[in-house]
């Protein structure tokens, strides 16, 4: 009877651990409501337009022109940013090239996706797709490897001929992640996310606490939905508290094992 | 009963724990509108006698211009100081040297009156030259004083006709001079020339060039960077690298922004206290006509030459700039006095012109230094050195299961020893 309950026990964190995983695998849920998604684009690191990940974000620009936007990305995981860009009716051979950047404006590789392609002449549209590698929690400083913090898209025509300079173009940038989260779960963290501006950022508002509510312009003021996580929480605790369960019902099983079905055959009545 | 109530009990304390990992609280985010310098931008028109054709959605160049501003009137931000300037509105003579003067300010900047505005835009009609040069200078002045962002938003529909004054490298002069000054410009339906020398003036000033064609296309722009205009934005602090690191100005958090010529080095100083982490990005922009492949290097080095840290880029193709950065965590001391350690960065770019390509000034650059708390470091590969996966559930298993059979068959051999005495 006992052992059943334990077992059972057993199975319901086998269950809890199996459900984790399968729900990290899953893509973030795109939001519902971005009816107020931005509908312009920054022209530099520094003006780049906030953008939230799941968010559609457009923009009407002109050919030649460098638009940025900027996203949060946390720990575990692994963005993908996707452009389309809109041609006008009439234009030449163009090369189009999307660009990621980190928090420390240092360019980040695609894993995959097409990030630069060229729109052949009098083509109406042109799409683009950067797959970055996951976001981890730490990393050595003599890595590039992604961590939380800002990311900066760059999306701009790299091979262009002087007569398609200045033509209208559309563009619209959508950020999402997949969550990897425990396989990704690395030991270590930044005391701040990589969000350029952060140290002046904090110092201010501890000042304003002090001197009222002045508001200044930040370089970048930009936060996951549910704020940064907090680093400590993985599946891995599941794993390994399933393994330590797991390991002591086996003890059990192999100890009942030597000691056969009930008392001891040997053993005199009223021992 | 009491197994269950205590399971009960852990998967509640699981699942707060969870809850409390997920929903970490949110830091408050500012909203950045307050307490900044009031945005600056001076439409600058071009009045020329061309702006007479009649080839934008049937009508004048002019009277497409006068609509659009009558619509961008309408619609400016009230923090937003707007002014007005012409160029070739007056002079209707010959001379090539009265004609290139010719740029008067047709509304000064300041807080905008829509009426009056509005009236004194009325009053225009196509007449002289394109001094284009001129009043670029002349638009800066205007736009000087305040903190605020700056913005140029140049019209035109010709080039400029008072060479040898090239207004690009006007443009550029301007940019070197003011902090944060942005030229945008508008070609109306511009030939090849006029294209060239209107993007080549936004290059020089990280301004957008646009073509435009038709009338709404002309009212829906230059309301946009009007608007851009009213965006908050953070002003960087002029600051001058030195040629080594024992003359480098020391410079704190926040964004700075220098200039650097083709092979120049820049030093800056910052010091880092043990337990900080500084980082440091830097972009280097080319705002010339510059050859298609270029990089940048970014080095941390102690005050004894040795490099602690580096952040590199190279690329290829047209490009606006080209950035890195670095992040050096200094480690921890256990003495609470230790002095602050003085990092000196290193700033190269390989960035190559053709010959006759201006080298001053030099190119524009942008570093941004945060020295914030250190990381906490990482003792194992995986977080806390928890393991995962079903190879490590096999292994559990497989050694809980012998190591039960091993204490089973011990107890055994205890209890057998101790019935034979």
């Amino acid at each position: 009877m006992r052992c059943t309950r334990v077992l059972s026990a057993a199975l319901l964190a086998v269950g809890l651990a199996a459900g984790t995983a399968a729900a990290d695998s899953s893509p973030t849920p795109s939001p519902s409501g971005s009816g107020d998604a931005p509908t312009r684009a920054g022209t530099s690191f520094r003006t780049a337009t906030e953008i939230e990940q799941g968010q559609r974000a457009t923009a009407s620009g002109s050919t030649g022109d460098y638009l940025y936007w900027s996203f949060p990305a946390d720990a575990g995981e692994r963005p993908t940013v996707k452009a389309t860009v809109k041609l006008s009716d009439q234009h030449t051979a163009q090369t189009w090239q999307l660009d990621v950047y980190d928090g420390l404006r240092r360019r980040q590789s695609c894993q995959y996706g097409a990030q630069t392609r060229t729109a052949a002449a009098g083509t109406a549209s042109v799409e683009l797709a950067c797959v970055l590698r996951t976001v981890r929690a730490w990393s050595e400083p003599w890595a590039d490897d992604p961590l939380p913090g800002t990311y900066y898209v760059r999306l701009t025509a790299v091979g262009l001929q002087a007569s398609d300079l200045g033509q209208p173009v559309n563009a619209e940038v959508r950020a999402d992640s997949k969550h990897i989260g425990g396989p990704a779960a690395v030991d270590g963290s930044l005391a701040q996310p990589l969000v350029p501006g952060v140290a002046v950022k904090s110092a201010r508002e501890d000042g304003d606490a002090a001197d009222g509510s002045k508001k200044h312009a930040v370089l970048s003021s930009i936060e996951p939905d549910g704020g940064w996580s907090s680093h400590w929480w993985s599946d891995r605790w599941v794993w390994s508290g399933v393994g330590a369960v797991l390991a002591a019902l086996a003890g059990i099983g192999g100890y009942t094992l030597t000691r056969g079905a009930g008392r001891p055959s040997r053993v005199p009545p009223g021992a | 009963m009491i197994t269950r109530q205590r399971l009960a009990a852990g998967v509640c304390a699981l699942l707060a724990a969870l809850t409390a990992g997920i929903a970490f609280p949110a830091g408050a985010v500012a909203d950045e509108t307050d307490g900044q310098a009031a945005p600056k931008v001076e439409l600058v028109l071009d009045v020329s006698g061309s702006m007479r054709a009649r080839d934008i959605d049937g009508g004048t160049r002019m009277a497409a211009a006068k609509q659009a501003f009558n619509e961008v009137l309408d619609a400016t931000p009230e923090e937003v100081q707007l002014g007005i300037r012409t160029l070739g509105a007056n002079y209707r003579g010959n001379d090539r040297k009265e004609g290139c003067k010719d740029t008067a300010r047709l509304y000064p900047v300041g807080p905008l009156n829509r009426t009056e505005a509005k009236t004194a835009v009325a009053t225009l009609s196509p007449t002289g030259w394109t001094p284009i040069g001129p009043a670029l200078l002349k638009a800066a002045t205007d736009l000087e004083g305040g903190d605020g962002t700056r913005r140029i938003v140049l019209i035109s529909d010709g080039e400029d006709t008072c060479q040898p004054l090239d207004p690009c490298e006007v443009a550029r002069e301007i940019a070197a001079k003011g902090i944060g000054l942005t030229i945008d410009t508008l070609g109306l339906v511009p030939d090849a020339k006029t294209r060239d020398q209107l993007s080549c003036i936004a290059d020089a000033t990280g301004g957008t060039y646009t073509d435009v064609r038709h009338k709404e296309e002309l009212s829906d722009k230059v309301g946009e960077l009007v608007d851009r205009a009213a965006d908050p934005v953070v002003t960087p602090v002029a600051v001058q690298g030195a040629a080594d690191c024992a003359k480098a100005p020391e410079v704190k958090s926040g964004l700075y922004t220098d200039r650097e010529e083709f092979g120049q080095q820049r030093w800056y100083r910052v010091d880092v206290r043990p337990g900080q982490e500084l980082r440091a990005s830097v972009s280097v922009a080319d705002d010339r006509a510059v050859n298609p492949d270029y990089g940048v290097l970014l080095r941390a080095v102690t005050l004894h030459g040795r490099e602690i840290v580096r952040g590199e880029a190279a690329g290829t193709g047209r490009t606006d700039v080209i950035s890195t950065g670095l992040r050096y965590p200094k480690a921890d001391s256990d003495d609470d006095d230790a002095p602050a350690e003085t990092v000196c960065l290193q700033l190269t770019n390989s960035y190559s012109a053709a010959a006759g390509v201006k080298t001053t000034p030099g190119l524009p650059l942008e570093l941004t230094v945060d020295v914030v708390d250190g990381p906490s470091k990482a003792h194992d590969v995986a977080a806390f050195g928890l393991g995962r996966g079903w190879w490590l559930l096999g292994l559990l298993v497989v050694i809980g299961f012998l190591a039960g059979l091993v204490w089973g068959w011990l107890s055994r051999w205890r209890v057998a020893i101790w019935r034979t005495n």
